[in-house]
């Protein structure tokens, strides 16, 4: 088996294990809460506009949409994880045949796993300081690796085989 | 038969009730039946489930114009009662379709786990059971609410559906044990899957990379352009629209409401289509995979994989097209929903039909065998 395959299928394995831990430690201690949080803070908000309390009411309302930034992306980064995991076990199956050296085919594996690493992590991070742009970058790097990857991966299936 | 003569292997590669088959098997079954789910509730739930939402909305601004605070509290516990239902029921097919990916996933890496062929059946079973009862437990969250549960706010329902995804992680890691014993070996436990180099493989191995590559590129222009901005819409129109119902001006709150019901389906067509598409390219690839096991005729093979790719392409672009057309495109990307399930169903039968004929020419040798054994 190559270099490039071990590093996709075990870091697959891995990625896959960690997306679905996380998943599990959220659905758990957070999950539960934040979706309380959520509604709450939704009908805390619609209360104190009835009583024509409005400094609370955007309290509120300022509440809820930060819950659920929070909330959208903790969900994200769980199905990112564990999406981009699955893909790099099948790709790292049939890595021979993406027609490149195994120098290249090296390079797009790392590409690949160093941008599924850092795409979720980068939307987790957002949670903790919204609206951080060295994170949205760091997203937008990670992403931009795992499609790079792709190209290079859908490219190489495209060529004829000429190397194993 | 003769396809079967093709590999002498072919036995061990897809033992009566091995883990592979069993993978296989619970794979692509998990893999239909969820999206059987997700078609059913699409049609018959999730459009009904947005109607009400938006009616919620509606009197919750009623209860604002008549300062009536408690009015407004019950109606959101109404509304977070249709978001669990919804929510739950949208998790539940994402799970159970999941669980077939990854079945299907481990089916293809069985050769690489240094791990008894027994103990390797054993982890097939609770990996199956697992790939159940998570979406079924997930299921069950709304209905069976906090009903008997020594817990504050987690219910039976949270209870089987988190054991069972432990259960998922459990069987991983010990998989993953196993990888790590064949890397430092390097002695295959099972001989690797038939590299056939068939039309249909390749039509599923290209159609589905392209299908991945155009889901990333579909969910980084979204990221990019509207994200930010709808996150920011969310909040903006429930001001206007807390801020009309205090007015007491219900025609402009219900106006509010109306664009609030459009960002939610805006948002929800752009994931959907971008999940979708990505979904159907990786089924598509773990599908290439099993094509060796389909024993129909070639011009099947190539019938089921066109109708499969079919699919993969109509339903993305019709739940995008949704906003624009309305109902008849969504009606037009349930179709495309069918047709995937329809040519996994068939393939299935091939794959049945392989096992089956597997096991008669089997059977038929162990007879011979034992007959020449009695002369």
């Amino acid at each position: 088996m190559t270099g490039s395959r071990k590093l996709l299928i075990f870091g697959g394995m891995a990625f896959a294990a960690l997306g679905m831990l996380y998943g599990l430690q959220y659905a758990l201690f957070v999950e539960h809460q934040t979706l309380d949080r959520m509604g709450g803070s939704l009908a805390q908000s619609f209360a104190a506009a009835a009583t024509r309390n409005a400094g609370q009411s955007q309290a509120a309302l300022k509440q809820y949409g930060e819950t659920k930034y929070d909330y959208v992306r903790q969900v994200d980064a769980h199905s990112h994880w564990i999406g981009l995991a699955m893909l790099m076990i099948v790709l790292g199956v049939m890595f021979e045949r993406v027609n490149f050296s195994e120098g290249i085919r090296r390079l797009v594996a790392i590409s690949l796993l160093a941008g599924s690493a850092l795409f979720p992590l980068a939307v987790i991070l957002q949670t903790y300081h919204h609206g951080a742009v060295v994170f949205k970058a760091l997203a937008v790097a990670g992403s931009g690796l795992v499609i790079a990857a792709m190209a290079a991966t859908a490219w190489g299936f495209a060529r004829p085989r000429t190397t194993a | 038969m003769a396809a079967l003569a093709k590999s002498s292997s072919a036995l061990s590669t897809f033992a009566p009730m091995g883990a592979r088959r069993l993978y296989i098997f619970g794979g692509i079954a998990l893999i239909a039946v969820g999206m059987l789910f997700g078609d059913v509730f699409a049609v018959f739930i999730l459009h009904q489930n947005v109607g009400q939402q938006g009616a919620a909305l509606i009197e919750a601004s009623r209860a604002v114009a008549d300062r009536d605070p408690a009015a407004a509290t019950a109606i959101f516990g109404r509304l977070g009662g249709l978001l669990e239902d919804r929510g739950t029921k949208v998790d539940a097919h994402v799970h159970m379709i999941d669980a077939g990916y990854l079945a299907l996933l481990l089916a293809l890496v069985q050769p690489y786990l240094a791990l008894s062929q027994r103990t390797k059946k054993a982890l097939a079973g609770l990996f199956i059971m697992g790939g159940i009862l998570l979406p079924l437990g997930i299921f069950l969250i709304h209905y069976m609410g906090l009903a008997y549960s020594p817990f504050a706010v987690i219910g039976w329902a949270s209870v089987l559906a988190d054991s069972a995804g432990a259960l998922l992680i459990l069987v991983l890691v010990l998989q993953a044990w196993g990888f790590w014993k064949y890397v430092r070996s390097r002695q295959l436990s099972e001989p690797e899957l038939p590299d056939e180099d068939s039309m249909p493989r390749r039509a599923l191995l290209t159609g589905g990379t392209i299908l991945v590559l155009l889901g990333f590129l579909h969910g980084a222009y979204y990221a990019g352009t509207q994200l930010y901005e709808h996150e920011r819409m969310e909040t903006a129109i429930l001001q206007r629209l807390l801020d009309a119902s205090a007015a007491s001006n219900l025609d402009a709150a219900s106006a509010e409401v109306n664009d609030f019901g459009n960002l939610a389906g805006a948002r929800a067509v752009n994931i959907a289509a971008h999940s979708h598409i990505i979904e159907f390219g990786l089924l598509a690839m773990l599908l290439s995979f099993v094509q060796p096991f389909v024993f129909l005729s070639e011009k099947w093979k190539r019938r089921w994989v066109k109708v499969l790719l079919g699919g993969s392409v109509i339903l993305p672009v019709f739940v995008l097209l949704e906003l624009k057309l309305g109902l008849l495109a969504g009606g037009i990307a349930d179709i495309g929903g069918l047709m995937v399930m329809v040519s996994l169903i068939g393939m299935l039968v091939g794959i049945l039909r392989y096992s089956g004929s597997l096991d008669f020419a089997e059977n038929n040798v162990a007879k011979a065998e034992a007959g020449e054994r009695a002369r």
